[in-house]
């Protein structure tokens, strides 16, 4: 008995390392937390689209955009330093044919449409989130953040920060050739 | 153990119990020092609002204590600047001036931000770990000193060997002269 005492502190450590080596390894972010929107629709909006001018502007989006085909909806904005990392991969998937509806959070639109004209747009639509409003329903804790909106309008899937090749090649491709395929049926 | 034996050469050594006990305390101490009220400390934000009354500002001030900025997780939105937190104060304010109770407020956030946005999660599986594990970390911490101080009991003292009966003759002899 008093042997196996002896064990515990090895045993303690065994323990608290597998806790550290989980996190080490899968790279699990712990501060990640998981949408509270997952499998429910995205919530209703009504907000101007960024256009192409101030005129332009004037055009309203609301959450029947995402009706018909699986899309991402991506958060960016001009000052959010980690968006412009992401652009380039957004342009990529735009290019393979992803649809993405952008979500321009808490920005100025012209500096988003300057953004947008220098940068590449890879946005069917940008949502105009002046207030982040339509981010508090979302959920959202800031930029960039991705999510997963299948055909039907429901979020079947959420990242936060930088969308890249990899985070799409682990949690995004299969996710989405799945809802894909579920549509060719 | 041969603690028992050398306990009488100095006095100043402690016991199993004493151990356990000091150990204790000092855990206590530290649960009930001023920095585990971190939270509680004044608020940072210098948002300017007004309040239709003086209760809505008082029933504000408590819902953003207890509400958890999604974003700097260790931080309440009163403590926090970051948008979001600014974002969602301005959120319970307009909700509070619509004249919404604060329960429904709080249902609102947890809808879109889960559990967690709350710095008193309810009680189901997924969180049950967070409020059973400190009762029982007590529980444990005044059990064990009191089965260290019942075996002790139990066995009572060790018997002394010949050295240390020497030992013991030698002081009380030197006591005496």
């Amino acid at each position: 008995m008093k042997r196996l005492k002896l064990f515990i502190p090895l045993f303690a450590c065994l323990v608290l390392g597998g806790f550290f080596y989980n996190f080490l390894v899968t790279g699990k972010d712990p501060s990640a937390m998981p949408s509270a929107l997952l499998d429910k629709p995205v919530p209703a909006f009504n907000l101007p689209a960024l256009g192409q001018d101030n005129e332009a502007a004037q055009a309203f989006l609301d959450e029947s955009i995402f009706q018909g085909r699986a899309s991402l909806l991506n958060i960016w904005a001009t000052w959010c330093a980690a968006c412009h990392i992401e652009h380039p991969f957004l342009n990529r998937l735009a290019e393979q044919g992803v649809r993405i509806v952008g979500v321009s959070y808490r920005d100025d639109p012209g500096q988003a449409r300057t953004w947008l004209e220098k940068g590449g747009n890879p946005y069917v639509a940008n949502v105009m989130d002046f207030y982040g409003r339509l981010g508090v329903d979302l959920g959202v804790f800031g930029a960039p953040e991705t999510y997963l909106v299948d055909a039907g309008g429901i979020i079947r899937h959420r990242h936060i920060g930088v969308l890249n090749a990899e985070v799409w090649r682990r949690d995004f491709a299969p996710r989405f050739a799945e809802l894909n395929a579920g549509e060719a049926l | 153990m041969n603690n028992r034996g050398k306990a009488i050469e100095s006095p100043a050594a402690t016991t199993p119990v004493q151990r356990v006990l000091g150990l204790a305390l000092m855990f206590l101490c530290f649960g009930l020092s001023p920095a585990a009220f971190s939270s509680q400390a004044e608020p940072e934000n210098t948002d300017i609002v007004a309040f239709s009354s003086e209760q809505l500002r008082r029933r504000y001030l408590e819902l953003v204590q207890e509400l958890r900025c999604p974003k700097c997780q260790n931080q309440n939105l009163a403590d926090s600047n970051s948008m979001i937190a600014e974002d969602l104060r301005n959120e319970v304010y307009r909700q509070l001036e619509e004249g919404k109770s604060d329960r429904e407020i709080v249902t609102y956030l947890v809808e879109r931000y889960g559990d967690f946005v709350h710095y008193r999660p309810p009680l189901k599986a997924a969180t049950l770990a967070l409020w059973v594990l400190p009762g029982l970390f007590l529980c444990a911490l005044l059990l064990v000193p009191l089965l260290l101080l019942r075996r002790q009991r139990r066995n009572g003292p060790a018997p002394l060997s010949g050295h240390e009966r020497e030992q013991l003759d030698t002081l009380l002899r030197d006591l005496k002269e």
